[in-house]
């Protein structure tokens, strides 16, 4: 893929490549593996340069002119991998860009597919990641959207005054992240208790679990035993 | 929330529920002195398929708020996923909405396969095999929606003529995966097992049956003049509201629309198998009772070319990189299926290396590149995705299933709302939600 053309695109040297998994170091000091000095760095795909392929170009080339002079903050980076498109967009920018890929007639992804979250611990200032899927049933297009916030401020507007689809999907992503959604209309626990402390989902919340004992052996709960990751 | 000043005000309103916004209510209504019924139906209801609450406003029969709360039985399924390994996937997925395990498994599968890059390297036959059980399990789950709703409005007949019919389907999965639900058969790569060759015969006569079967239901069901004073009409819910709260499956195609993933965007090769989505424009409960029975006939179509396909395309079922290949396929003994003793013999008495490499594999797992997926099929309640995140490593970084029955709910105010009292079960029934996959 020639990376030079396509001047107009979001500059994806912008933003550095999507480093957002912790560093793994060896299997620790219980296996029996030898690689226990193995040091892994696992990055996600970064983002993408012009020509993107297949639809792609067309659906950014039609957002960025809805999105008009913001396009450049609106659109923080594409990403191409799979075969599947993934916008990230800044968190203010959210909504406009929901109701434009819902109404324009050129994108038109009148399905929302829900929205779902990833912790992404090592991805300072960048924790929490709230993920949309949509589809294009005109188009027949899979799109997804990705709005990334920082643990300490985990606020991103509610897309249910677009997609009212969302509406349990935002307050299960609530739920099990704690990212709020702001003027959701009902932004309550759905599977947690009303009263439960802590957001299940997040890497820094515990599987949970206890000891099993049998014919005089003791198994671990699952998030205890060795792992071999 | 509006309050509805109805009948005479008591001095002491009485209110019988309790918890977090019922406080409100109560609080409310006892401000306002007015008098409001509020009907808890549920979780423990043995018509909300599971264990769904609906808080029900009620003026007289009328329904004039209804409301679903779930969660009920929320078993952190998808966080468990992140502590077991890529192949262990499965073993936890199908148990999420458990009439529909095999659509579960399949998407799970698939989309660790496009993580992987390997998805054009799944044998055809194990293609063959997942449509094959993707099917059954399609009928089977329609007989229990269709079984289950007919026994909500007092037909027993209808449910047990479901019921013995879907015990057709599972016999089959059954001699197939080794288990009736909760099979686990199918595997990133491929499928854990073949298919034993008297299965076409079986089949076969299985086509029959069937559709002896489901005549008989269809009879039962569509000109009972009851159970159509009690189905046409009510719980409608027009292509606008199904698009709105993004609603799939039998409810949208009820409503016009001919959206199903197998023709909008197909895998395990569903573009070269001949079927029909049957859709509807009545969009209420009469119509997806209907479309349920049709896409059986539908299913019973795809099960017989995929018949004649098992019979056609001998081949492996696994796929031939032995990096993510499970090493031992299951073998029928004595006591069921189970473990391949001949392939216990080769790894514990002859090869020393096939024995670490199938500890490897089976304790530790095979590595996924770092990336994520979003991958769909159309199960029997709508479309089911799955969003995979993967860290490289042995286990999912993050695993979340958009589950139909859970976006589908949504929809059971438009359903109800201005109803009457008693519609509220057709109209669940309706939903078919299955609380298992809502919750996970």
């Amino acid at each position: 893929m020639s990376a030079e053309k396509g001047l107009s695109a979001p500059d994806p040297g912008a933003r550095p490549p999507l480093t957002l998994l912790p560093v793994r170091k060896g299997m620790g000091s219980g296996t029996t593996s030898g690689y226990g000095g193995l040091v892994r760095r696992a990055t996600m795909p970064g983002p993408s340069s012009r020509p993107y392929g297949e639809w792609f170009d067309g659906v950014v080339d039609v957002l960025e002119e809805l999105l008009g002079k913001h396009a450049t903050t609106a659109i923080e980076a594409v990403v191409v991998d799979q075969g599947e498109l993934t916008l990230v967009i800044a968190r203010d920018s959210i909504v406009e860009v929901c109701r434009h890929l819902r109404d324009d007639q050129d994108l038109r992804f009148e399905l929302s597919l829900g929205v779902s979250g990833v912790h992404y611990p090592a991805d300072t200032g960048r924790e929490l990641h709230a993920v949309y899927h949509l589809t294009s049933i005109t188009h027949d297009r899979r799109l997804r959207l990705e709005v990334a916030v920082p643990d300490a401020d985990p606020h991103i507007p509610s897309t249910t005054s677009v997609y009212p689809a969302n509406n349990w999907h935002e307050r299960e992503t609530y739920d099990f992240f704690g990212i709020v959604f702001d003027d959701h209309p009902s932004l309550a626990r759905i599977a947690m208790p009303d009263d439960w402390i802590g957001h299940p989902q997040r890497k820094d919340y515990p599987l949970g679990g206890i000891p099993v004992e049998y014919k005089g052996g003791t198994v671990p709960p699952p998030d205890e035993r060795r792992q071999s990751r | 929330m509006t309050a509805h000043a109805t009948g005479s005000a008591h001095e002491v309103p009485e209110f019988t529920a309790e918890g977090a916004d019922w406080s409100d209510v109560v609080e409310e209504a006892a401000r306002l002195g007015a008098q409001r019924i509020v009907v808890n139906m549920g979780p423990q209801h043995p018509s909300t398929h599971g264990v769904l609450r609906v808080m029900l406003e009620i003026e007289g029969e009328l329904i004039t708020e209804a409301r679903a709360g779930v969660g009920y039985l929320h078993t952190g399924i998808e966080k468990n996923m992140e502590w077991r390994t890529w192949s262990q996937g499965p073993t936890f997925c199908t148990r999420m909405d458990y009439l529909s395990s095999m659509f579960q498994e399949t998407v799970f599968c698939l989309g660790v396969e496009k993580l992987l890059g390997v998805t054009d390297d799944v044998p055809a036959r194990a293609s063959v095999l997942r449509i094959l059980m993707m099917e059954l399990n399609r009928i089977s789950s329609h007989l229990v929606s269709l079984g289950a709703g007919g026994n909500e409005l007092g037909a027993t007949t209808i449910m047990t003529t479901a019921f013995l019919a879907r015990e057709d389907a599972l016999r089959i999965i059954e001699a197939i995966s080794g288990l009736r639900m909760n099979n686990a058969y199918i595997r990133p790569g491929g499928v854990a097992v073949d298919a034993p060759e008297a299965i076409i015969d079986e089949i076969r006569a299985f086509d029959g049956k069937m559709k002896a079967k489901i005549g008989e239901l269809s009879d039962l069901m569509l000109k009972n003049p009851f159970f159509l004073s009690r189905t046409k009409g009510i719980a409608n819910l027009n292509l606008s509201g199904c698009m709105t709260l993004g609603i799939t499956g039998p409810l949208l195609r009820s409503a016009g629309l001919p959206y199903d993933v197998r023709k909008a965007t197909p895998y395990c090769g569903y573009e070269t198998y001949d079927f029909q989505v049957p859709v509807s424009d009545d969009a209420d409960a009469f119509s997806r009772t209907v479309l349920r029975i049709e896409e059986v006939y539908e299913s019973l179509k795809i099960i017989s070319q995929c018949a004649d396909r098992l019979e056609a395309e001998p081949g492996p079922v696994m796929i031939a990189d032995k990096k993510i290949a499970w090493p031992a396929q299951l073998t029928l003994g004595p006591d069921g299926q189970g473990n391949s003793l001949e392939h216990i013999r080769t790894i514990m008495g002859t090869s020393m290396e096939a024995l670490i490499h199938h500890f490897k594999l089976v304790t530790q797992g095979f590595r996924v590149p770092a990336g994520q997926v979003w991958q769909t099929v159309e199960a029997p309640r709508g479309e089911l995705g799955v969003h995979l995140v993967s860290d490289g490593g042995t286990k999912p970084y993050r695993a979340h299933f958009r589950d139909p029955s859970f976006n589908n709910l949504q929809a059971l105010s438009l359903l109800c709302e201005g109803g009457q009292l008693a519609d509220v079960v057709v109209a669940l029934a309706s939903l078919d939600p299955v609380l298992g996959g809502v919750d996970r």
